[in-house]
């Protein structure tokens, strides 16, 4: 581009002009879009389907609920084992030799054992098998609660997560701080003391949102409304509402290989840091665009303007 | 007359550099160049005026709480407007954005005008995504626990807590309104300083090019 085009398209216009009111224009646009926005609230409304709470999920799924207590108590579950920001569990998904969650740290920690079982357990006065049982596991080294724990949850699997089918075995105070904690989060008091902690004021629901995750009750809650990461549910929205279309960019990735491998692949186990990378390195493409060759000649090359300055183009006849 | 100390007042330079720049006249002009006759300029006042709606709906959402709209009619109305206003709102901005684009509006030392439009698409992008972590229902629920491993996974999640509910609202209602309202007014007023874009092909007759 000459420096001669530049400085005339810089320079204030000294061709033909036409009256413009760009204050009435913007009272009336303001105007126009809170009718169509209040039309559309009145015919549709908004989304907002019910949050899930621990009632909700002990009651709807008590088996589900009650296996995910004793995956946190053998340290099983997927929160006990995701590593940073929440523990050292392990290393984390990586960028080829860079684990970047693991080089930030354990900023936010999560011990599943205590914060979501044992913990709540203390906050409430339970029944004589649970109150022992407590009594017993808090007496314990970890390595026998671990032991209890990991026997327990093993043989849970093997029954299919029917309590009633475990055989007879060394599991310690384990079963009855499941069933305890299936109680407790029956009658509606585990939301509470999961949030609090023991504390007042309280308003990150981290630790939460981490144990209700653990469960499968959750998982195929969003299923059935198609939420999933796998069929564009990022962008989806609960009903019939649109979401939030503008990552469908974001979520596309998802839904190619090799970022939909799954473990099988490299990118597939870490897709969620590659895709997050090639959306920053795009994100930085926008906003430089009007510095990258080849994109920035598209304009030129397809001549949409000639359409959008079609009024002009035919007076100035060019 | 200025005297020399004047000169070197940064009152006295942002003045004379606000008064050349953006006269008032240049601010709330009450002409355009003949070129600005398409309906692709609609799109960004109605972008602003999406904004407008959302800012004011937000406002009122605010003062009620966030759980407000779970119980009250009149809150679920006012969530629906915020909610159908930001879906116009990127709707409008994207049309803009691909607008500008096909008139390559960067051209005539109008980069910054193009850099803070995409920053500003960026930003309302996160201010969103915060807004759909509060809604303090399922879909916030599920978002907060899907989008935790992206954010982990690249180091992110260790400062910016989707699942922080606390956090989420402070930035949604705060820091992020903040920051979009003043890369908006800044391109805002690039836009009004440096005048709209003209023609690809307005000054091929100067420059003795064929069309």
């Amino acid at each position: 581009m000459s420096d001669r085009r530049t400085e005339l398209e810089a320079a204030p216009w000294g061709g033909r002009t036409r009256r413009y009111d760009l204050i009435k224009e913007g009272v009336v646009a303001v105007v126009i879009i809170a009718i169509l926005a209040a039309v559309l609230s009145t015919l549709f409304g908004s989304p907002d389907d019910k949050q899930i709470t621990f009632k909700d999920w002990a009651t709807a799924a008590p088996a589900d609920f009650y296996a995910t207590s004793v995956q946190e108590l053998a340290g099983t579950s997927g929160t006990a084992g995701y590593g940073a920001p929440y523990n050292t569990a392990s290393d984390g998904v990586n960028l080829g030799p860079l684990h970047l969650a693991k080089i930030m740290g354990v900023t936010h920690p999560v011990d599943t054992v205590n914060d979501f079982v044992i913990t709540p357990l203390t906050t409430v006065s339970n029944a004589a098998p649970v109150a022992d049982a407590l009594k017993l596991w808090q007496a314990s080294d970890a390595k026998q609660q671990s032991t209890w724990a990991t026997n327990y949850d093993t043989a849970l699997t093997k029954a299919n997560q029917d309590a009633s089918k475990v055989p007879t075995g060394d599991y310690g105070p384990v079963p009855e701080l499941a069933a305890g904690l299936l109680t407790m989060a029956q009658a509606g008091s585990l939301d509470g003391a999961l949030l609090s902690q023991g504390n007042y004021f309280q308003s990150d629901n981290t630790k939460q949102t981490l144990f209700l995750g653990d469960g499968s009750y959750f998982n195929d809650q969003s299923t059935a409304s198609n939420l999933q990461g796998d069929t564009w549910g990022m962008m989806n929205e609960t009903g019939r509402y649109p979401g939030q279309a503008w990552l469908w960019l974001y979520s596309f990735w998802y839904q190619i290989p090799p970022f939909n491998n799954g473990d099988s692949h490299p990118f597939g186990a870490n897709a969620d840091a590659w895709i997050m990378v090639i959306m920053g390195a795009l994100s930085l493409g926008l906003i430089i665009m009007p510095l990258i060759p080849g994109v920035r000649s598209l304009p030129y090359k397809i001549k949409i303007h000639r359409l959008i300055w079609k009024n002009y183009y035919q007076e100035e006849n060019l | 007359m200025s005297t020399g100390i004047e000169k070197e007042m940064w009152t006295t330079k942002l003045r004379k550099g606000w008064q050349k720049n953006l006269p008032v006249e240049k601010l709330l002009p009450d002409t355009q160049p003949a070129y600005v006759a398409s309906w692709i300029y609609m799109f960004g006042v109605a972008t602003l005026a999406s904004l407008g709606v959302i800012i004011a709906s937000g406002l009122w959402l605010s003062f009620e709480g966030a759980s407000w709209y779970h119980f009250s009619s009149v809150g679920h109305f006012v969530n629906s407007i915020h909610f159908w206003a930001v879906q116009f709102f990127f709707i409008f901005m994207v049309v803009h954005l691909w607008g500008k684009f096909w008139m390559a509006a960067w051209r005539g030392k109008r980069m910054m005008t193009w850099v803070t439009g995409a920053l500003a698409f960026v930003g309302s992008i996160a201010t969103a995504f915060t807004g759909y972590l509060i809604q303090t229902n399922f879909d916030s629920q599920w978002i907060s626990y899907e989008a935790k491993d992206g954010f982990n996974s690249v180091g992110i999640g260790s400062k910016f807590t989707v699942t922080n509910f606390g956090q989420m609202i402070l930035l949604h209602v705060a820091f992020l309104p903040v920051i979009i309202g003043v890369i908006t007014l800044i391109h805002v007023l690039l836009v009004r300083s440096k005048g709209v874009v003209p023609p690809i092909d307005a000054f091929n007759k100067e420059l003795g090019e064929r069309k």
